[in-house]
């Protein structure tokens, strides 16, 4: 058994049993995560490279964990550190990396593709994790993991995409695999956000925040990336605070113990409110905790697969 | 018996019944009683899968000979195993559940067979990566000999005599199959 694939690219490359391999392999490594001592050696003798082009702690710290409780050897590749500064290529770069005897590169990179690029180039394996707008893979399983760990199904599960669909990768994985595990996808937020035709996708379209969360199970919020928001897809945070912020009140319209996610970091009070955040129904910080076995069962899966 | 399979006509011969069976366990739950004076401190761990049912059954058997209930636990070796990286196909994971500190006890790991000895070793590395037990014992079903490392049960069911070529079957009802162990010849 097993992935059966040199590289985590795209959830829409997955079959529905993939992912639950994923989501099932994930179970074993969260109970090894709370041990005293939360580590074992599968990944013993095994080099694992974060290439990240984009700055992101969380994301990063969080394959560093997994791959070290796995006892992999772990080496830290960031541009400004490296020699693409010096107009070396991406390939070039992970050309090298691989002659390093790197088994498995995991890549974060600001375009669409890089990481399909760099799985054809090398023999290494390669784990997206976040290209572009295109996908965040392991964000999304992360999530899926979570859902699925507070006990509910996928079939007829209805979650809510709330915010910059437009731009989210991590929209983008989640509708795939939430939708080819039978759940109902409804994306809502600002026109300027809502890209079109998505409704291709199996999705329903909103952009009423209210109507949008009627029944629902999951609220999935997007962050609204501030800091590249010079595009202006909306007028002021003030008012896309009030027409799709996240309050104790539109909770309130959604089934009752309905789950409220986040992939953080969280911009507080604007995209969702204080108490939202801090309150029963939100499983933020599972969703940290439970990245770090979720990529510790990537990291197994494609272990065996590579070079 | 001759018994067809996809790999072609294959020898198979019963080497113990449920009646050897139900009476090897019963024995090993003496024994394990009277090398350990009782039960204080004493824990079972099976090795999944087979070794996680016969564990089961021992700590039934221990509770009726001695009236108490001693703490058992169940441990999967994937992650420990030395052929991980050699492997093109990932096994699949099973979850470890040890529900209880185990420093200090003396934990009797349960297996169904002992062959190379491997399993047992990467179950010893699992065990310690979840405490410091005082000291592990182990008790197999079936010795079939063949062993790669210097590791030894400490109570055994039967000892099975085979050649390389040949299988042991252990089947349990708790797998929805009849309680025997078989050898299986090419």
């Amino acid at each position: 058994m097993g992935l059966k694939r040199k590289d985590l690219l795209s959830l829409t490359l997955l079959s529905a049993d993939d992912i639950r391999l994923i989501l099932d392999t994930a179970d074993s490594f969260k109970e090894v995560s709370g041990r005293e001592i939360k580590k074992v050696p599968a990944l013993r003798g095994k080099t694992v490279v974060n290439l990240f082009f984009e700055p992101s702690t969380r994301t990063r710290t969080s394959f560093e964990l997994a791959a070290k409780r796995l006892s992999a050897d772990v080496i830290n590749f960031s541009p400004s550190s490296s020699s693409v500064v010096k107009g070396e290529t991406l390939l070039d770069t992970a050309r090298n990396i691989e002659a390093m005897q790197a088994d498995i590169i995991v890549l974060r990179h600001s375009s669409a593709g890089a990481a399909e690029t760099l799985a054809r180039g090398v023999k290494a394996s390669v784990i997206n994790a976040g290209d572009g707008w295109h996908e965040h893979p392991t964000q999304a399983l992360l999530d899926l993991y979570t859902i699925r760990g507070r006990g509910m199904d996928f079939a007829g599960l209805r979650v809510a995409i709330v915010g910059d669909v437009a731009h989210s990768r991590v929209a983008r994985s989640n509708i795939y695999a939430l939708t080819k595990l039978g759940a109902e996808v409804r994306v809502v937020g600002p026109p300027t956000m809502i890209p079109l035709h998505i409704d291709r996708l199996g999705v329903k379209v909103y952009y009423n925040l209210d109507e949008a969360l009627r029944g629902v199970h999951v609220i999935m919020m997007l962050r609204l990336q501030l800091e590249r928001q010079g595009r202006a897809l909306f007028p002021t945070i003030r008012e896309y605070a009030q027409q799709y912020g996240l309050t104790n009140e539109r909770v309130k319209l959604a089934e009752p113990g309905a789950i409220v996610m986040h992939p953080g970091p969280i911009n507080r009070g604007v995209e969702i409110a204080p108490d939202v955040a801090d309150s029963l129904s939100s499983v933020i910080l599972d969703q940290v905790a439970n990245g770090v076995a979720v990529r510790m069962g990537i990291l197994y899966l494609m272990s065996g697969t590579g070079a | 018996m001759t018994i067809e399979s996809e790999t072609g006509t294959r020898q198979e011969r019963v080497v113990m019944d449920a009646g050897d069976i139900a009476r090897a366990l019963t024995r090993i739950a003496h024994e394990v009683l009277e090398r350990n004076k009782g039960t204080k401190d004493l824990a079972l761990v099976g090795i999944r899968t087979g070794g996680v049912h016969l564990a089961h059954r021992l700590v039934r058997r221990i509770h009726e000979i001695e009236g108490t209930q001693i703490p058992i636990g169940e441990l999967d070796i994937t992650l420990y195993r030395d052929d991980l990286s050699l492997r093109k196909d990932q096994p699949i994971l099973r979850k470890t559940s040890v529900p209880f500190k185990i420093s200090d006890l003396k934990v009797v790991l349960v297996d169904d067979v002992l062959f190379t000895g491997r399993t047992i070793r990467a179950a010893m590395d699992g065990l310690i990566d979840l405490g410091r037990p005082a000291e592990i014992q182990l008790a197999v079903l079936v010795d079939r000999g063949h062993r790669q490392l210097p590791i030894k049960a400490n109570y055994i069911g039967k000892n099975i005599p085979t050649s390389r070529d040949e299988a042991i079957h252990v089947s349990l009802e708790e797998n929805g199959e009849e309680d025997r162990v078989v050898i299986l010849k090419a």
